[in-house]
């Protein structure tokens, strides 16, 4: 049971969006949401959607999967809404009624971010649902490269990244077996208020800790002994390439920014 | 025949400073190339601790130790020596780095700055030495235990080194695990002409080994072929190790007055030799 979270939500395929180089599809992400809050109008909200929409198709995620991952933000989303609706000062007012004022504009305005969220979060899932974590990390390691210069331990920080997503299935297990043993000898887990609850959670976390640095030391030595070394002279078997497709993809991205600013310019 | 390894006197203590035995003491040895070593012991007998000076993970608080002659305490050598002898450890879960098999085959020889394409290769050909191939692109958690140990065998294979340690590989696995594991690296022994040197606690484990070193208090106790060394059963048994089953059965029968040899350690060895000694009466 446990042992089925996976970090990311990510669901393999094999579609032109999968197969993009995930430096790619970081870049894209940001592209896209500086595009997002560049965007002041209808019309080039429609681009920016379209856009998205032709993405989502082509990477065959399903609908329903999109919609329960965009669930927790509902409120979120409400919130803004509503927060806009009544701030929005305007020329038309349709409501007055104590000490609220509602104007034509501001229910606009409400759907115009409403839209917003709706459309920066569904353009981060993508990303997340078409891409292993460990693609991710290798991207974001290329493209923070440069940094390196900088004295900042790109290496090491990707190093640490990727030791983390391997260790959470080993944790989750180890959290199951501890959480079984600790039942077996009367412990209760789920019943009592929050404080008991949280109280009750202290024996789970501390073999879970303790565990956690045995195994950290253990990994240590195991890579020590490989010859690891940090990143200095290290190779990779899998490198990343940049393939025409992502030039493609990188170049629909161009235009699309061109595309927003342009129709933003003449007020659209 | 070459020697890979060699200790000179070497002793080792966790804390210079206690007046605590030393983990290890006085030990000399040299291992031969192309060898299958098993080094046998109890429990804070020592043996795990000098097998990490095998490959400069510890280094001697006294003596020396030296890998084709380098000398482990050298810092400069340290990776040329854990290019040439690898390690496995007791726990597979922990000595796994990456997400994929294949991506942590690849671990090493990335370290060492081995070209992409080259690496590809020698991940392929390690993967298919310890028979995990088809599973190079499974997530390590989802494997049983022995084949994560037969995938951290893999990732050192990978670095082609002349020399294995393997600090007792089979203790958390189930039997199907441990036979996995014991054949793959008897198999690299035989083919590959690879060293292996195999810390156990499992007698049955050291039966075709080479050369069997038992181990007691940080010091050796017997060293010998392993026919030789079970012969000595009390020696054995009286440092807490229990011997093989079928030496215990030949003892209990010399006991009562056969003169059975007590060199017969697999099962249908045993049996001839009792088969033997049986017909030899009645005729």
């Amino acid at each position: 049971m446990l042992k089925d979270i996976t970090l990311g939500q990510y669901f393999p395929g094999d579609t032109v969006i999968h197969s993009l180089d995930p430096r790619t599809k970081l870049i894209m992400t940001v592209v896209y949401i500086v595009v997002l809050f560049i965007a002041g109008s209808w019309v080039s909200y429609g681009l920016v959607a379209a856009f998205l929409v032709l993405c989502v198709a082509l990477s065959k995620i399903r609908l329903k999967t999109i919609l329960s991952g965009l669930k927790p933000l509902i409120l979120i989303m409400v919130l803004t809404g509503i927060l806009n609706l009544f701030y929005q000062k305007g020329e038309r007012l349709l409501v007055d009624w104590w000490i609220f004022h509602i104007y034509l504009e501001g229910i606009v305005k409400a759907f115009f971010m409403i839209t917003r969220i709706l459309l920066l979060i569904t353009g981060t899932l993508l990303l997340t649902y078409t891409t292993a974590p460990i693609r991710l990390t290798d991207g974001l390691e290329s493209l923070m490269n440069p940094l390196k210069k900088l004295r900042v331990p790109v290496h090491e920080l990707a190093m640490m990244m990727s030791i983390a997503l391997r260790f959470i299935p080993t944790l989750i297990e180890e959290t199951d077996k501890i959480m079984s043993a600790q039942k077996a000898r009367g412990a209760d887990f789920d019943s009592g208020g929050l404080m008991r609850k949280a109280k009750s959670l202290l024996p789970l976390l501390i073999p879970l800790f303790v565990g956690a640095f045995r195994r950290a030391d253990e990994l240590a030595v195991a890579m020590e002994s490989r010859c690891y070394h940090g990143g200095q002279g290290r190779t990779r078997m899998k490198q990343l390439v940049m393939s025409a497709r992502d030039w493609t993809a990188l170049s629909a991205g161009a235009l699309l920014t061109a595309a927003v600013i342009t129709l933003d310019a003449f007020g659209l | 025949m070459s020697i890979i390894i060699k200790t000179e006197h070497l002793s080792h203590s966790y804390d210079i400073n206690s007046k605590d035995e030393p983990a290890v003491r006085d030990i000399s040895l040299e291992i031969e190339e192309g060898s299958f070593v098993a080094i046998l012991g109890h429990n804070g007998s020592g043996k795990s601790t000098l097998a990490k000076h095998f490959n400069a993970i510890l280094l001697p608080t006294g003596g020396k130790a030296y890998v084709l002659g380098m000398d482990t305490s050298d810092e400069s050598l340290t990776i040329e020596i854990r290019k040439t002898v690898g390690m496995v450890f007791q726990n597979p879960d922990n000595q796994i780095v990456a997400n994929v098999v294949e991506d942590d085959v690849a671990f090493g020889p990335e370290n060492i700055g081995i070209p992409s394409g080259e690496i590809r290769q020698r991940v392929d050909e390690a993967l298919k030495s310890v028979g995990m191939y088809k599973y190079r692109e499974h997530a390590p958690h989802l494997l049983s235990g022995g084949q994560k140990q037969r995938v951290a065998i893999a990732g050192l294979i990978a670095m082609r080194p002349r020399c294995l340690v393997l600090d007792e590989p089979t203790a958390m696995l189930d039997p199907i695990g441990r036979s996995e594991v014991i054949d793959t690296i008897k198999k690299l022994n035989r083919e590959q002409g690879i060293t292996v040197i195999l810390i156990t606690h499992h007698m049955g484990e050291t039966i075709d080994a080479d050369r069997l070193i038992v181990m007691s208090d940080g010091g050796v106790l017997i060293d010998g072929k392993p026919k030789e060394v079970f012969a000595q059963a009390e020696r054995i048994e009286s440092v807490g190790l229990t011997v093989p089953d079928t030496t215990k059965l030949l003892n209990a029968l010399n006991r009562h007055g056969f003169g059975l040899p007590l060199d017969a350690l697999s099962v249908e060895d045993c049996a001839e030799a009792i088969y033997r000694a049986v017909k030899k009466e009645t005729n």
